[in-house]
């Protein structure tokens, strides 16, 4: 048993987080959000240079990383500096849906990802699906040589810059089976995509797309037909893995925020940090934090192990990243007062950020309920 | 990063399951699981029985006669024993006393009063709490004023736990009235059979005799009782505080109460469906069980790093504040869990040898008192609130 990281890992953080603290600055990333493009390609540029892309694959596929222990190195920093470059839609599903599934000659694209040259995302969750992951309704149907796809695709992360997007369709079953699923590689530009792009209230982009009489080729399918699934669950569980890693550097920045804002105001002729009333909260505040940390590392050291200790142990650490980066987010607005209202004050987009992260891949009660699921499982 | 216990630790885990599978009873399991009342002999012999095997000192360093296992291995133990229905081990002579006398201690109180310990010649008590001096514990009164070799002790001390069995009582005492409340405190060693010294029950809210009051009437105590330095007390208590971390978050304990819960609810019928398939209480179930999973790798990450970033007193704050709450939750599950049957009060059918009627299930009968037992939790060792305090000002400079 080992709680510390291995050298090279840790110098990467280092790296990742002087970069983020010297150059990264909130008021350039909120302006970024405000453009079509929805964060800033130069810094994306740099952080390909910097090898932060490359971290979040393997050797083998091209990069220099890609363990559980990565991700949430490299998504905590991400976090601490409410990133907002799609290393989620491009890297972690886009990219990890390739890793996967992809055949030699689909694997090229991931040489592009690493070196910040491609963009891409995940045309997975549709207007009914909620979080459930397995409800697809858009349609692939054989076609000559290729497939022909029909539906619509809501709130897909990196949708609008997309230039190449993973589609999930339904090649058979019903709504919710999870047999049946397949994923094609459709270029963002294809005749019948339709993109409606738009910013989230926490500074990312995500767009809804319709698709309509989209024509693939049969070198477009990503792994076998109607057997996407168990790589579907798989990348979603990284992404949430990363999520919470991201909350968990986000937290910490409204936290310490928070305590250094108890210190300097005063009212009543005090500063607020004397009251008792806000000194407990904040101490729980601190100690959740602790918690949500530790069901990150039990999910990362969990992630390669049987399938339900990973869902489980992720599930688990998605579920307190909720929670706990809820009370943070709320605690710390309570706490500043009226300055954390202003768009101006930096803790605000913070909690926004926090809370979004529960609507993604999964809210409190989505995981609660599928822990259950799984528990029965593994019963 | 690696959570994988070491092929030592498995094997030592190993090592663990088959002592307890060999010396303990299915009779003290059972007792343990069901929250039935232990008797002395069982407290004791439990004591005996790890002793035998060199295990009952598990922190205590080897020239002591400790076994000196590492942080690790003392959860191991931890998790398997309570897994398995052992009693804990009473902490007062070995996890609050003893490594005060290591730090502070003579060398003669080292020689005469460790082995004791080990051998169960002395059963200890802690004279901390008074009537006035709850949270606010450096406000204490009673007092040792020197007399010759002796020192006289007028007062009282109360919550004493477990003080009906004991030989001995580690005390908190007034030796001086100058300066700050914490720098007239001083740490003494006194024998439970002195006269003068009284000792009264206090009953507790689900009705058993756990805690006692403590009086002190001009109790003579020779001088080399004394530990360290005269007014030096407070600092002595302190240190046994931050020393103190393995296990204040009780985790072991915690597991095996929720897999209890978990039994519960898998026998627990509504409407023909065991409890345990109820939406609502399941995800309830799931939500402890993902908090209790986090503390447990709290729990390590804080063992396995010496040098955590924040100072070792509030992180011992943090671990008791969040074992404390979760433990309190899983007594609140088991006490819904057994539905009607939480309210009947048959506490003789907790004492050993009971054979009257039984009312309700077996493992409903000691699920409530339990309950009202572990309010206790987030009072003792510093209330939360306290706790709380020591982190606004240790970590956040509050």
């Amino acid at each position: 048993m080992d709680f510390t990281h291995t050298e090279e890992r840790q110098l990467f953080k280092d790296s990742v987080a002087r970069f983020i603290a010297d150059t990264y600055t909130l008021d350039a990333r909120n302006r970024a959000a405000e453009t079509d493009l929805g964060f800033s390609a130069e810094k994306w540029a740099q952080f390909a240079e910097l090898g932060a892309i490359g971290a979040l694959f393997s050797e083998e596929d091209g990069g220099f990383g890609g363990a559980p222990f990565d991700v949430t190195v490299l998504f905590e920093e991400l976090g601490r500096g409410l990133v907002n470059e799609p290393f989620l839609a491009t890297a972690i599903l886009g990219g990890g849906l390739i890793a996967e599934l992809g055949a030699a000659e689909q694997k090229a694209v991931i040489e592009e990802v690493i070196a910040g040259s491609k963009q891409l995302a995940f045309a997975h969750g549709e207007p009914k699906s909620r979080y459930d992951a397995s409800h697809v309704e858009t349609t692939a149907k054989k076609s000559g040589d290729g497939y022909v796809l029909n539906g619509a695709k809501a709130v897909v992360l990196n949708g609008g810059a997309a230039d190449l997007l993973v589609v999930s369709a339904r090649s058979s079953g019903a709504a919710w089976d999870e047999d049946g699923l397949s994923l094609f590689l459709v270029s963002g530009d294809a005749p019948g995509v339709s993109r409606l792009s738009y910013s989230s209230i926490d500074g990312l982009h995500a767009a809804e797309i319709r698709l309509e009489n989209v024509t693939v080729g049969a070198d477009t399918l990503l792994g076998a037909e109607g057997k996407a699934w168990t790589a579907i669950e798989k990348v979603i569980a990284r992404a949430n893995l990363a999520l919470a890693s991201e909350a968990i550097g986000a937290m910490e920045v409204a936290r310490d925020m928070t305590i250094e804002y108890l210190k300097t105001r005063k009212q009543f002729g005090v500063v607020i940090g004397k009251f008792q009333a806000l000194q407990h909260r904040m101490a729980t505040v601190l100690l959740e934090i602790e918690q949500a940390r530790s069901s990150v590392i039990n999910a990362a050291g969990r992630f390669d192990g049987s399938r339900v200790e990973r869902e489980m142990a992720v599930s688990a650490a998605k579920t307190l990243a909720g929670k706990i980066g809820r009370l943070v987010a709320e605690e710390a607005i309570q706490m500043h007062g009226g300055i954390a209202m202003t768009w101006e004050y930096a803790v605000g987009h913070f909690a926004k950020r926090l809370v979004m992260i529960d609507h993604m891949f999964g809210d409190v009660d989505y995981h609660v309920a599928r822990y259950v699921a799984l528990s029965k499982e593994a019963a | 990063m690696d959570l994988s216990f070491s092929p030592q630790d498995l094997a030592f885990q190993a090592e663990v399951r088959a002592f307890l599978k060999a010396e303990l009873s299915p009779q003290l399991a059972d007792k343990v699981r069901h929250n039935k009342t232990l008797t002395k002999e069982d407290m004791v012999g439990w004591h005996a029985t790890l002793n035998k095997r060199g295990w009952l000192a598990q922190d205590w360093p080897k020239q002591y006669g400790g076994a000196d296992w590492t942080p690790v291995q003392q959860q191991i133990f931890d998790d398997e024993a309570s897994a398995a229905g052992a009693p804990r081990i009473i902490p007062f002579g070995l996890k609050m006393l003893a490594p005060v006398l290591m730090k502070f201690g003579s060398e003669a109180q080292k020689a005469h009063y460790l082995p004791r310990i080990l051998d169960g010649t002395d059963w200890w008590c802690q004279g901390y709490s008074e009537p006035g001096a709850g949270s606010d514990l450096a406000s204490l009164k009673t007092r040792a004023v020197r007399d010759g070799d002796h020192y006289v002790i007028n007062g009282q001390k109360t919550w004493t736990t477990l003080g009906q069995y004991a030989d001995m009582i580690f005390c908190l005492v007034r030796t001086g009235t100058e300066g700050k409340p914490q720098e007239g405190i001083s740490f003494i060693l006194v024998d439970m059979k002195s006269p003068g010294i009284t000792i009264r029950p206090i009953i507790l809210l689900e009705g058993t005799h756990e805690v006692n009051e403590v009086f002190f009437d001009n109790v003579r105590v020779p001088a080399e009782n004394l530990i360290g330095e005269e007014n030096k007390g407070w600092t002595y208590a302190k240190y046994l505080l931050t020393h103190e971390r393995t296990n204040i978050a009780g985790v072991g304990a915690s597991k095996a109460a929720l897999a209890e819960v978990k039994r519960i609810a898998k026998a627990e019928t509504v409407r023909g469906v065991p409890l345990a398939d109820d939406p609502y209480f399941a995800a309830r179930v799931a939500q402890v069980e993902m908090e209790l999973d986090a503390l447990s790798t709290t729990n390590l990450r804080v063992l396995s790093s010496p040098d955590a970033a924040v100072s070792a007193g509030s992180i011992s704050s943090m671990l008791k504040i969040k074992g404390t709450e979760i433990r309190q939750s899983i007594n609140d599950l088991a006490r819904r869990a057994i539905g009607p049957y939480a309210m009947p009060f048959v506490s003789e059918a907790l004492e050993e040898g009971y054979n009257g009627e039984p009312v309700g299930p077996e493992y409903a009968l000691g699920v409530a008192p339990d309950y009202f037992n572990n309010r206790k939790i987030t009072i003792f060792g510093g209330s939360n609130e306290i706790q709380r305090g020591i982190i606004s000002k240790m970590v956040m400079g509050l």
